[in-house]
């Protein structure tokens, strides 16, 4: 990883502060992308609620949730499955059909190491060791170079840029200010006291570049106004890369993350807060895109799902399949996608899990082809190497 | 050779005080290996598991009385902010910096993460109850005294794992969980490409059932304790041996057969070169630390004199970036600046690195690519500001500059920090500056 992070940060010339032009120059696509990262392995069958299947009750047991219509019910997509109450928020893009739920869905990853599973979710290879970066690094480059050299594509919201994002392509950072800036002049005292630090001299440059463009588009805030931690900092987040996204002169792909979904124990009481604050941010998110929401994609996806059945201390332990989530306002939504392989004990992967039956990889390939017009043939050799029998998931968008 | 003593201050220490340097430049490696027989005294001010634990059952137990319960929250938050700034006060100012580094490395490899509420009162009592004591013993006690401590029991949920088909799991259809069993072997212990499969996760997860902590209705609060009630029994396969049914003794004799693994051994010593020597040691240093920690049987203090006789580690100054925390540190070193809990928290949670909340059991990263972003140098930087408008101490900025970082002060750096416009623009460039932000 560090190979990857110093060619990032060598492949700028030093202290040429990366100002954005702000004369309108095209970007490659002003298609915008954005991936959420769920961490801790975000249960499949607690989330998109399987509620009609028949071995559902049996198997979660004291954390089964209650049918439609009851008390604390899961809210109806389609008669079969139902969004954990806590995702209400997400209620109206799926009757808007800009919400489509891929169930059954993993990664080829098949061990249960959180930090293995995340790291081969983000290198989009088939061996969590792998050193390239991340599938959606090499996606930018195969989306061409923008007009202006110093413009970044790839924003990363939070202080630290996540495996997905790291490679060749330089991404912008974003998190929320918390501290009186540093004035111009004594950054530039600093910046000559760098010259020679070939890791921390262009982080700092870049810093200073990132924050002018974020001052530029999202204004001057005042300190303490944004949660930087707690409940609503996803919420704040979101609402800023959707800023930033929407911007003429912004990126163009965005990721966030959230963690929390590592759900061990009293999975009842510690699923809830986690997904009410991705269904709040996804509407945050919605709402500072503006029109831009209908040239969005969102992909939100975790490294692995958690076992069927419920644990001895009424949590679920790591598992294997999952769900994703697809909204935006060119999503062809109101359905939920993919095989439903069913609980039934003989039909369990490993007889503890649910089993897989869509490639991540392929939902995602779909998006980056269809979407933003990525070439299959790269999507398959560079983005996901060696992932060409991956077939694109068909159908996710509306034409 | 006097980069010696900068390295044996900031890279193997703490950071140095103004002064430091000359005391320890006669003999660096003699200053650190004298450390390992330094005192293990607990932390004044740090509240013990067992008065901490004691309010979160009164309030479990309460039946839902709201007073109670407010009691315990109000209880946990403000005793672990006070904890906090007790750990940090006496990093500030211990004269086993070393040591020190060596209690927060090995709190970090066995994190207990305050994010989960019920740890947070307990986590600074887990570093002086099971680490501390045990940071220069040997491994397998170290091991055991953190995997045995409440707070490690319930922060991976092992206090509630269930055997199947004990008698308390075959009455009320409850079972294992699984979490602590994977974290030892993948993190503590073997490593994730150690060699085992997830039927020794199983079996490891079975052979623990039973390990958790005492409650007042057992007339035990706040230390471990064994209930053969949700013990899993019968013999148990784990790494292809065999074991007999033997309750308690099971999970400990699975560890020590862990703490002994040369998997263990190459783990540990690749993590404590990353730690002390460079983000990508050499193999080779790799391989002389583990030789070591398997001939000695886990000597710790063996193992850490393997890692000072490393000769990497004393050829390349400032090659590991300082994580927040260490950054924090040092900068109160210097300084002599004086920070209450509260300040502590907030300061290294803008900082990206909130003590004690690391974001999951694997701990904190300790290489530079997850330090040294664009975002996370503004926020450094933005903190220097801050912080040296808070120094007030009456040296030089340039006398103490020279102090603090020794040799390792290139030219440029002393001359930008006595030009500067002002004296806290002055402190603020040597904090922010390449020499203070790495080690």
């Amino acid at each position: 990883m560090l190979s990857s992070r110093r060619q990032l940060l060598l492949g700028l010339s030093a202290f040429t502060l990366p100002l954005p032009n702000l004369a309108l120059a095209a970007a490659p696509t002003d298609r915008r992308f954005v991936f959420v990262i769920l961490r801790g392995g975000l249960d499949g069958i607690g989330a998109v609620v399987p509620y009609a299947d028949p071995d559902y009750r049996a198997l979660r047991g004291e954390i089964a949730l209650a049918p439609p219509g009851q008390e604390g019910g899961v809210l109806d997509l389609d008669g079969r499955f139902g969004l954990h109450p806590a995702l209400a928020p997400l209620e109206m893009l799926w009757r808007e059909k800009q919400l489509a739920i891929v169930h059954a869905v993993a990664t080829p990853y098949r061990q249960r190491s959180h930090f293995d599973g995340q790291d081969l979710l983000e290198n989009g290879t088939t061996d969590p060791r792998a050193k390239d970066g991340g599938w959606l690094n090499r996606s930018i480059t195969l989306l061409g170079k923008p007009a202006e050299p110093n413009r970044r594509l790839g924003l990363a919201v939070g202080a630290t840029v996540p495996l997905l994002l790291r490679g060749e392509v330089p991404v912008a950072t974003w998190s929320p200010p918390v501290l009186p800036d540093a004035s111009a002049d004594f950054v530039a005292k600093l910046a000559r006291l760098y010259r020679d630090d070939s890791v921390l001299g262009p982080a700092l440059a870049q810093g200073v570049g990132a924050h002018a463009m974020s001052t530029e588009v999202i204004g001057e805030q005042a300190m303490g106004t944004t949660p930087a931690r707690g409940p609503g900092a996803f919420k704040a987040a979101a609402e800023a890369a959707g800023k930033l996204l929407a911007s003429a002169v912004g990126p163009r792909i965005a990721v966030l993350e959230l963690n929390g979904f590592d759900t061990h124990a009293q999975q009842r009481q510690r699923i809830a807060g986690p997904l009410a604050a991705f269904a709040d941010g996804m509407a945050a998110l919605r709402g500072a895109l503006g029109p831009a929401w209908n040239d969005t994609v969102v992909l939100a996806a975790s490294e692995f799902g958690r076992t069927a059945q419920v644990n001895g201390t009424l949590g679920t332990d790591h598992g294997t399949a999952g769900v994703a989530f697809v909204l935006g306002g060119r999503v062809a939504g109101g359905r939920v996608l993919g095989q439903w392989p069913g609980l039934a004990a003989n039909r369990l992967y490993e007889g503890r899990d649910l089993a897989p039956t869509t490639d991540l990889r392929a939902v995602a390939k779909a998006l980056l082809r269809d979407h933003l017009g990525l070439p299959e043939d790269a999507l398959g050799k560079v983005a996901f190497p060696d992932s060409r029998a991956v077939r694109p998931f068909p159908g996710l968008l509306a034409v | 050779m006097s980069i010696d003593a900068f390295i044996a201050a900031s890279r193997f220490g703490l950071g140095a005080r103004p002064g430091d340097l000359g005391r320890i430049k006669g003999d660096p490696q003699g200053w650190l290996l004298a450390q390992l027989d330094g005192g293990s005294e607990t932390t004044e001010g740090v509240g013990r598991s067992a008065e901490r634990l004691k309010l979160f059952f009164d309030a479990r137990g309460s039946g839902g009385d709201a007073a109670l319960i407010e009691l315990y929250r109000k209880e946990y938050r403000q005793g672990f902010t006070a904890d906090v700034g007790a750990r940090t006060r006496r990093a500030a100012a211990t004269d086993q910096p070393f040591r020190e580094r060596l209690v927060h490395f090995w709190t970090n490899h066995f994190t207990v993460s305050a994010v989960r509420p019920t740890v947070a009162g307990i986590a600074v009592a887990f570093e002086e109850e099971a680490i501390r004591p045990n940071v220069t013993g040997r491994f397998v006690d170290l091991l055991l005294a953190a995997i045995r401590h409440p707070a490690m029991l319930l922060y991976l949920d092992q206090a509630e794992s269930i055997g199947p088909k004990s008698r308390a799991g075959l009455r009320r259809g409850r079972g294992l969980n699984e979490n602590l069993a994977r974290e030892v072997l993948e993190l503590h212990t073997l490593g994730v490409d150690g060699g085992y499969t997830q039927t020794d996760v199983r079996a490891f997860a079975e052979m623990l059932t039973g390990w958790s902590i005492g409650n007042p209705r057992r007339g035990i609060i706040g230390e471990f304790h064994y209930i053969e009630l949700i013990h899993e029994p019968g013999a148990k396969t784990f790494l292809g041996r065999t074991y007999e049914s033997a309750g308690e003794h099971e999970a400990r004799a699975a560890l020590e057969l862990l703490a002994r693994h040369p998997s263990t051994a190459r783990h540990i010593a690749a993590k404590l070169a990353r730690h002390f020597i460079a983000d990508r040691p050499q193999a080779a240093s790799v391989d002389r630390i583990a030789r070591v920690f398997l001939d000695s049987g886990g000597d710790l203090k063996s193992v850490y004199r393997a890692v000072i006789a490393e000769e990497r580690a004393w050829r390349d100054p400032l090659t590991k970036v300082r994580t927040p925390s260490d950054f924090v540190i040092a900068a109160l070193r210097a300084t002599g600046v004086k920070a209450e809990g509260g300040q502590v928290l907030r300061a290294q949670a803008v900082l990206g690195q909130p003590p004690l909340v690391a974001p999951s059991p694997a701990g904190w990263p300790d290489d530079a690519s997850a330090w040294a972003t664009p975002e996370a140098m503004m926020r450094r930087v933005e903190f220097a500001l801050a912080f040296a408008g808070r120094v007030r101490t009456r040296m030089e900025p340039g006398d103490l500059a020279e102090s603090v970082l020794g040799d390792a002060l290139s030219d440029e750096t002393g001359t930008a920090i006595r030009r500067a416009g002002s004296r806290s623009e002055a402190l603020a460039l040597m904090l922010a500056s390449p020499e203070f932000q790495r080690r």
